[in-house]
Parts: C-alpha cells; structure tokens; sequence
C-alpha cells in the first residue's frame, strides 16, 4: 500500500495523480493519493455520513405523529433512508483506511461536524414538508454534483443515494402543497415552516467562495466540481418556481428575477448566523449530540453482546471441527 | 471485549435472475448470518434484489495499482483473442 | 416494571360507555381485524420510536423495517375492517378517531420499549406467534383476509428470523446482555398469554373458517419459544398470571399518552387532509 504519512509528497506521484485527475480518471482505494486529498475526502464524507445520521433526529421527531398512515410510512421509509446513506458513505470512507469506530467517535466528541440546518427544530408537521422540499433538494442539488467526484467509492455512494432520494423532495413538496391548499391554520403553518427554513437551507451550500477556505483544493482535485455560490444559485432558481406554484413565499424583499442572467437574484445571507450554528450555539446543538451519544452508550451493551455471542459460536465450531 | 462497530463484510446483489452477482457495498455485523439479515435491511430494502453474498472485506485479496501493467496490459494487444481478427466470405454467415 | 394498575382489571363500572365497540361481538368480522390491525398499528409505532437511537446503524435500518412492515400490515388490516364495519371508517379514521378504549391490540405491544432486550423479546414473543396466526389466516375463507395475511406472512418470516437471533445474541452474548435479557422475559412472559385467549368473536369466526382456533397456535409457539430460549441460555419464569384485557378495550395506562401523542394532529385539525 502506497499510501503515505509523510508531509511532503513525492512530486512525481504527485504530478502523475493530478494528469490522471485533469484526465477524468477515477481514484480507487489502494492508488496512490496525496496525504492530503485523503484527509479533505474523510472529513468531507464522514461530515456527509454524520449529516445524514443526526439527520435522522429532527425528522425521527414527527414520526410517531404524522397525520396519516400514509405519511407515517413514508416518513419512516425516509428517515431510513437517510440511516442507509449514512451507512453507505461511512462505508465509503472507511475504504480511505479509517474505521467506523474512529469516525463515530469524532462525531461524538464533537470533532467532527455536520451539517449546520440539523441544529434547527422541527416544531410543526409542516417542518417534515419543508425539510423534504428544501433540505432535500438543496442535497440533490449537491449530490448530483458529487456523484461525478473523483473518488471512486463516493461517486458510487452518491449514484445509489440520488437514486434512492429521488422521492425525499417530492413528498416534501406534496406535503407543503397539500397543506398550502388545507385550512387557513394549515397553511399558516406552512408558510411558517418556510419562513423558518429558508435562509438555513440556502447556508447548507456553505460559505461564499472566497470565504470557504476548503473549497479551491477540493476543486483542483475535482472532489467538487462546482462552487458553492454555484449550487446555491442553482437551488434558488429550482425552489422559487415551486414555491410560487403552491402559493408560498420566501422570506426575502430583496428577491427578484434576473431576465437577463435567468437567475433569481436573492439577498445577503447572515453568515454570523451560520457560524454561532457551526460553533455550536445553534438552538439544537446540544439535543442533537446528547442524542446521539445516548443511543451510543446505551448501545455498547448491545455491541459487546452479539460480538461475545459471534466469538463463542466461532470457538464451538473450531473445536467441533478439530 | 472492547466496543466496536463490528467487522466489515463486503456485499453482492444479484438483481434478478441470471444477473451476475455485484458489489453494493459493505455492512457491519457479528456473523455471516448476521450480514446478511443486515445486508438484506441496508442493500435490498428497495426489492429488486433476488439474492445476497456477503464477505468478510479481510478475506477479500485484491490486485495493487502498480500492477495493473504486468497484469492487465498483455490483455490488450491479442487481438486473436477477439472475433473481429478473423476474416470470413463476404454474405457468409458464420452463425 | 411494575404491573400497572389497570392490568388485571377486566371489567368495572362504566365498561357499558367505552365507546361504539367496545366488548361488542355483534360484528366479530371488525373486531376481530381491529385486533390485527391496532396489534400491528401499536407496534409499529413502538418501533418507531428506536428511529435515530439504536444500538447501532445496521438497527436503526433493521428496526424501521419492522415498523414500516408493520405500519403497512395496519394499514390493510384497518382498511378491511373499516369495510367490514360499513360505516364509512377508512384505516386512518380508525386509526386516529378512535378512543383508547376502542383499541384492540394485546397488552404485551404498547408497553413502552424499555431497554434493547425488552424490545427484541418482546418482538421475537410476538414475531413467534405472529408467522403461525398468519400461516392460518392465509388459509381462511375470507378471500381478502387471507390475502393480506399471506402477504404479511413473508414479512413476518423475515421477522422471527431476525428477533430470534438478537434473542440468541443477547440471551447467550454477555453476563450483562444475559442479565437484561432474563429480566425482560421475566416481565414479558404474563403479556403473552392474551394472544391466545378465546372468546366470542373467535368462536363466531372460527367457526366458519375465517380465524384459526387462537388457543391451537398455544402448543406450536411454546415448543418453538421454550427451543430458543434454551439455546439462548434464557430461563423461562414460573408465572403462570395471563395479563389480559386489550382485547375487550381495556388497557395499561401506557397506551393513552401513546394515542395522544400519534392522534394529535388529526384531533387538533377536524377535517383536515394532509
């Protein structure tokens, strides 16, 4: 295995990885890849894998009270899904020489982050609606772009997951839509979802792109092939026409339509609200975290159990066999 | 016993019959039982998958990238080995 | 845990106002498929709850599965029995109008989840029984039923198959997991007894084929439970009280936060859709 701890790279490795890169190759586990283009593909995929993981928790939070039988199981269906991408790309990742255990670990210590909008509470059952229309399509947005990454075992984590997510926006929308067209209390409520998860969905592309202080290498690499003003513009122009076909607005005076770009011009975002989310201070932090770490400890009895009954079982077969 | 995430086992779905056996991906599980139940709820919750191996990813030995010359290259230039080198009468069908 | 209260109460004063069905065999077609349907209705939504807090990722995904199957199997069950019923109910006016003690479902599914080990034993004690009941009602008369059921049977096949080895796992893993799991089963085995108690909507039924002799899948579930047990090491308690009353309505305390809390939006919005 030719992968290296030593700061310095070898420059005629290094030259031959970026032509194969400029070449549209694809890098697979046991090639040769700069030290550092391992550590910027573990930090971004296991902050993909925790994302989806405390994904689950918000939403897990209205599946014992969805308002049908219908929307239960599709609900369940969704959040189990985010629970299989979660594994997909932890999986992924450990192909890059770390283990589950270690990548667990940094979530729970706080090392590692996630994505910021999981910081955000889902308070009413238009919340699921909105978080599957603008969460999940601003996701899409990004994975479609991802899914042509450089590194193979992501591109094909992201293949499958785009094709598994396909129906994550839209019940989000049909959700947000039924209930632009219910009650007034209904609709009320809807408008208030997206009052609430706009702005937050918009900073999950990240910051600008002079500010995002990872993103020139992870481009030069082709992990990413596009910039996250990019996207950004990308989910604006997708989102607004929706919103304006149910009725709905988005909590921005400054938003206008471009004839000439054919982009929805939108407003500036507060980036001191992302970074007090990212440092922690966001109004589920805490919740999210405890939860995680609760479900870790009062699973380990678990673990140890069925990894003790799988080493008797191994030894009673040896020693029949013997 | 130290708490771990339990060994990695590699997984192949065949999605329908006669379908070659393919890697999905890899699940985490105490016995070969045990990855499949957990193979079945992670890699065919979508029903098209008609049959499931699974493989402790340490048993899996694979080719390095530096020899991708000596072992694959040699395969490229026999053209022999490829129907298109033989030449047969023209409106002749051979099958 | 303790017992509740209400646990051994199978009748008392006021029993006459528990709501349109309650203790009424005049329709043992509907009560007998509410029984189905809030048996796997309850479940379901018990399981939901380890959603996001399982022992481990591959769990999160195995036991939403289970939910989901079951939430489906509720679904068809209600549906049917809104149909049998003919008064215009559909599977979510049953599901989420009907008052505590309309429900049907066994006592032993809507105790709360407790730890790991009581949700798995309690998953293989009803997984166990669940593949004979349905193995049966695959053979009923009623060509619908039996529809249902021969579709929920592959489902619940998978089931048994996956509790009992966390059964095994647990049963023989660690002293700890040991421990639990005994405890678990010694709280657990006085529920079981209701899934195989007869009455009148059984006999009614029985009798023309629709519905298995419930007391007949007693004597197939205890050899399969008492072989596992054994190889999980697990000791079954001398308890020979049968918890009962779910059936006729009546209820541990636990079910009607339970309700509250899933029924809350269909109450709060009166004729809403969603």
């Amino acid at each position: 295995m030719s992968m290296t701890t030593a700061p310095a790279e070898d420059p005629t490795k290094l030259a031959e990885f970026e032509s194969r890169l400029n070449a549209g190759e694809t890098i697979e586990p046991k090639d040769w890849m700069p030290e550092k283009y391992r550590k910027q593909l573990i930090r971004m995929m296991s902050q993909h894998a925790h994302s989806e993981i405390v994904g689950m928790l918000p939403e897990g939070n209205w599946i014992t009270r969805a308002p049908s039988l219908r929307r239960k199981m599709v609900l369940l269906a969704k959040v189990q899904d985010e629970a299989g991408h979660g594994l997909y790309i932890y999986c992924g990742t450990e192909t890059l020489n770390v283990s589950r255990e270690e990548l667990v670990d940094q979530l729970l210590t706080g090392k590692a982050k996630y994505s910021s909008i999981f910081n955000y509470p889902t308070l009413t059952w238009a919340d699921i609606g909105v978080i599957g229309w603008f969460v999940d399509g601003a996701a899409i947005v990004n994975q479609t772009m991802l899914a042509k990454t450089s590194y193979g075992p992501y591109a094909r984590a992201m293949i499958r997951i785009c094709k598994e997510e396909n129906f994550h926006k839209r019940q989000g929308y049909e959700i947000c839509s039924v209930l632009s067209n219910g009650t007034p209390a209904q609709k009320a409520m809807v408008q208030d979802a997206v009052n609430r998860w706009w702005w937050p969905s918009l900073m999950m592309f990240g910051p600008s792109d002079a500010a995002s202080p990872n993103s020139a290498e992870l481009m030069r690499w082709r992990v990413k092939k596009e910039t996250n003003d990019a996207l950004r513009q990308r989910f604006v122009n997708l989102t607004i026409p929706q919103a304006l076909a149910i009725n709905l607005t988005v909590p921005d005076p400054g938003l206008r339509y471009d004839a000439e770009t054919e982009n929805w011009e939108f407003g500036a975002i507060d980036w001191s609200e992302f970074q007090q989310v990212i440092a922690g201070n966001g109004p589920c932090n805490r919740e999210r975290l405890a939860a995680r770490r609760k479900a870790h400890d009062d699973g380990a009895w678990v673990r140890e159990a069925a990894e003790a009954h799988a080493a008797r079982q191994a030894a009673k077969a040896q020693s029949s066999a013997a | 016993m130290s708490d771990t995430q339990w060994p990695l086992w590699e997984v192949f779905t065949q999605e329908g019959e006669g379908a070659p056996h393919e890697h999905a991906g890899s699940v985490h599980a105490t016995d070969a039982e045990h990855a499949i139940q957990n193979a079945r709820d992670v890699y065919a919750r979508r029903g098209k998958v008609v049959s499931l191996w699974v493989v402790p990813t340490e048993s899996i030995s694979a080719s390095s990238p530096g020899d991708a010359g000596p072992l694959f290259d040699p395969g490229s230039d026999k053209a022999y080995r490829h129907p298109q080198f033989y030449k047969s009468p023209r409106g002749v069908k051979i099958f | 845990m303790t017992e509740p209260a209400s646990a051994s109460v199978t009748e008392h004063a006021g029993a006459r106002a528990a709501g349109p069905t309650a203790g009424d065999a005049s329709n043992p077609l509907f009560e007998f498929l509410c029984r189905m349907g809030d048996d796997r209705l309850i479940l379901g939504q018990r399981l939901a709850q380890w959603c996001g807090h399982a022992p481990i990722l591959e769990e999160d995904i195995a036991l939403t599965n289970f939910s989901l199957d079951f939430v489906g199997q509720a679904a068809a069950f209600l549906k049917l029995a809104g149909e049998a019923e003919g008064q215009g109910r559909d599977e979510d006016a049953l599901a989420f109008l009907r008052d505590e003690n309309a429900f049907r479902n066994a006592k032993l599914v809507e105790l709360p989840n407790g730890d790991f080990a009581f949700t798995l034993v309690r998953q293989y004690f009803f997984d166990a029984w669940d593949v004979l009941l349905l193995d049966a009602l695959s053979r009923s008369t009623h060509a619908t039923l039996a529809g249902i059921a021969a579709k929920a049977l592959k489902e619940a096949k998978y089931h048994v198959r996956h509790s009992a080895g966390w059964v095994l796992r647990l049963g023989d893993g660690t002293e700890e997991s040991h421990r639990r799991t005994q405890q678990a089963l010694n709280e657990l085995w006085s529920y079981t007894g209701e899934l195989f108690e007869s009455d009148e909507v059984e006999r009614a039924l029985a009798a023309d084929g629709v519905v298995p002799s419930f007391a007949s899948l007693r004597a197939p579930w205890e050899t399969a439970v008492r072989d596992l047990l054994a190889q999980a090491t697990l000791v079954i308690p001398d308890d020979a009280r049968v918890v009962t009353g779910g059936r006729r309505g009546r209820h541990t305390e636990y079910l009607g936060h339970m309700l509250a809390e899933m029924q809350i939006l269909p109450r709060s919005h009166p004729g809403a859709t969603w």
